[in-house]
């Protein structure tokens, strides 16, 4: 290899070199897809999922994303999303970041209304989309919710979802009344979500419902 | 019969069986005895063999990195020793110019006091009072002879007697007087005498430091004979020197990089500040913390060129050969680099703590626990400065790190050898240890196969004992007929 050769593969060095570098920042990042009930009774568990959202911004690095969505009548829309945020790669930028996210949910958590219908499956959808363009190496969607879907007439969501290297975890899934009368229901609910869940070739599943162990929340 | 019974001629009993097959074989193995005992001796050759020559392929090349060690060891003690001795000349040297040069002076001085103090001591050389001139007149006076004038005489001589008397009085005091002058001379001998003594104590400090160093100089110069004449005495001070020489410096290099490590902790994460705590470089390798690290190693670097150019360690012969002029700035290069670098640290270690602070104060928001009150401001700044303080420090202690290493570099090469001839040593024992046990294991198989097969050797011993005893009846018989 001569003078010009060097000088001129020393580009192509520097290229593969960044595009490695960008690559691997890529697969250390994780991106966090929360989705928040509103709708009925569910509603009055604001206040949990406030504590939850505190303890992502605490837990999130530099480098990772986090997105909070509400779950209403019809929720595959990206007017659903409260606050989103990529953390900047200056830990002083993030943590002014985190502070703004917190802001921006307790203002819609002091606002929110409920809705009258549940739509679960458009927030997946909405919320698988955001998480593969973050290109995250880690990607999570956090259903707050009863998981209990209730959609209007014209809403169509009977059809095959892609959850494809996700992991889906539901937090805080209450038990209804109707639960309560017949405990098969909620855990045919679940084992129904998990099937679906499964079926979307999600990488994991997952249901935390005491807040109090929210650590199980990233690991995986 | 099952798949295992196959073999067993007498079904159901292993035993039988075994037997009868062994009974079957033995004329065979007999047969085969000539070619069985040559294939386990070849095999013990071709085994053993190769480990045995392996064995003192190794011991060759043991003996000569030996001599290649015993070599660099003695060339290395002997430059080693030079430096020293040229070292101590230099000292004796700096001695002489310092001390010695004024010896001339010192000597005039010594001479001035010297005839000053003997003019002194002729002034007071005791001056003999006069001789009486009275003594003559005395003697005439006695001469005259006593008659009717012996009052006048009594007269005269009274009047003598007086004159006599005032005249030895004032004779007296004038002898009096002379000797107190003298004494007042010889007591102003005392600062003379004194001033000498000091002069001669001075002279002899030198020449005591002088003949210090000579003998200073007697022994390195005894020591770099011996080297010289590659004496086992000479090999062996070194080897121990260079072994005592690598622990330290190994000892020191473990405590260095210790402070190595407290360094990175203390500009590991503000360095994300500025590079961005999301890159990776690798898969494990943020580039934070290899920015971090490049840091403390070019100070390391910074200070070990410092060192180099100040002469203290001599691990580049070409900033050695560099000119006076040209390794001063390299110095003040290498020092002003230095600095900077340690305000660098200084400040990412403030920059630290306000991270730190940062992030607690934003955890602290985020949790439910109630808010807690800020620390007293005196007491939060303690830390902060003694981490700026510390990130200031360290890069300077870092840069002492050059010592140790050069100690480590220069004995690394005599212990490294040492330990590999050891364990060339060691592995030619195992290998002819080795080659042993296959011969020795080969004669046991020849033996244990005679042993299995010892009736038919029987039956061949007796034969040929029949036979042997037939030829010398056949031979008689010849001989009658």
């Amino acid at each position: 290899m001569d003078r010009r050769d060097f000088i001129l593969a020393l580009p192509a060095l520097a290229a593969s070199f960044t595009t490695a570098s960008c690559a691997d920042q890529k697969a250390h990042s994780q991106a966090v897809y929360l989705l928040v009930d509103t709708s009925g009774t569910y509603a009055e568990e604001i206040g949990k999922a406030q504590i939850i959202v505190n303890y992502l911004l605490g837990s999130l690095n530099s480098g990772d994303s986090l997105a909070v969505a509400r779950v209403k009548t019809r929720s595959f829309s990206e007017k659903d999303i409260i606050a989103k945020a990529t953390f900047d790669g200056r830990p002083s930028q993030a943590n002014a970041q985190k502070r703004a996210f917190r802001e921006q949910f307790d203002a819609f958590a002091r606002s929110s209304r409920g809705s009258a219908y549940t739509d679960i499956t458009g927030g997946l959808i909405q919320g698988s989309m955001f998480l593969n363009e973050t290109g995250a190496g880690k990607k999570t969607i956090l259903i707050f919710s009863d998981m209990q879907e209730e959609l209007d007439k014209q809403t169509q969501r009977d059809f095959p979802i892609d959850l494809k290297n996700i992991r889906v975890v539901a937090v805080n899934v209450v038990k209804l009344r109707t639960d309560n009368i017949d405990p098969r229901l909620y855990l045919g609910r679940l084992e129904g979500w998990q099937k679906r869940v499964k079926a979307a070739g999600a990488a994991e599943w997952l249901v935390i419902n005491d807040i109090e162990h929210l650590d199980r929340l990233l690991k995986g | 019969m099952t798949g295992s019974q196959w073999w067993m001629i007498w079904p159901d009993n292993a035993a039988l069986s075994a037997v009868l097959w062994f009974i079957i074989a033995m004329p065979f193995l007999y047969a085969a005895r000539k070619p069985v005992h040559e294939l386990l001796r070849s095999l013990s050759n071709a085994i053993g063999g190769p480990l045995r020559l392996g064995a003192r392929w190794l011991l060759a090349a043991a003996r000569e990195m030996k001599e290649r060690n015993k070599a660099v060891l003695l060339a290395h003690g002997r430059e080693e020793t030079g430096q020293r001795i040229e070292r101590e000349f230099e000292r004796v040297a700096a001695l002489v110019t310092r001390d010695l040069q004024g010896y001339p002076a010192l000597q005039r001085k010594l001479l001035d006091e010297t005839t000053r103090i003997e003019e002194d001591y002729k002034k007071c050389g005791e001056v003999p009072p006069p001789p009486p001139e009275w003594v003559t007149a005395v003697e005439a006076m006695a001469k005259v002879k006593s008659g009717g004038s012996s009052e006048m005489v009594q007269n005269v001589l009274e009047e003598i007697d007086r004159s006599i008397k005032k005249i030895y009085d004032r004779v007296i005091t004038e002898y009096r007087e002379a000797y107190e002058s003298r004494h007042k001379i010889l007591n102003g001998f005392m600062p003379f005498w004194r001033s000498l003594q000091r002069t001669l104590a001075q002279a002899d400090t030198h020449i005591t430091s002088l003949n210090e160093r000579a003998t200073h100089i007697d022994a390195q110069m005894d020591k770099y004979q011996e080297i010289v004449e590659q004496t086992r005495k000479a090999e062996h001070v070194l080897t121990v020197s260079a072994a005592t020489q690598f622990a330290v410096a190994l000892l020191v290099l473990c405590i260095a990089a210790g402070g190595a490590l407290i360094n990175y902790k203390l500009i590991a994460l503000p360095m994300s500040e500025m590079v961005g705590a999301g890159d990776w470089l690798t898969a494990s390798l943020r580039t934070s913390d290899v920015a971090a690290l490049v840091i403390i190693f070019v100070e390391a670097t910074m200070g070990l060129f410092l060192m180099e150019t100040l002469r203290i360690t001599h691990l580049f012969p070409v900033i050695h050969n560099l000119s006076d002029v040209m390794r001063r700035r390299m110095m003040l290069l290498a020092f002003g680099l230095l600095v900077t670098l340690a305000g660098v640290e200084a400040a990412l270690a403030l920059m630290r703590d306000m991270l730190i602070a940062d992030k607690a104060a934003l955890l602290q928001s985020l949790s439910s626990a109630p808010q807690q009150l800020p620390e007293n401001g005196m007491l939060s700044r303690i830390p902060t400065a003694g981490q700026m303080l510390l990130g200031f420090i360290l890069p300077f202690a870092l840069a002492f790190v050059a010592i140790p290493l050069e100690s480590f570099v220069n004995s690394a090469r005599t212990v490294g050898g040492a330990a590999l001839v050891l364990l060339a040593r060691g592995a030619a024992f195992a290998l002819r240890l080795a080659g042993n046990l296959v011969r020795s294991l080969a004669r046991v198989l020849i033996t244990l196969y005679d042993v299995v097969i010892v009736l038919p050797l029987l039956v061949e011993r007796l034969i040929s004992r029949k036979k042997q005893e037939e030829i010398p009846d056949q031979d008689l018989a010849v001989r009658r007929h």
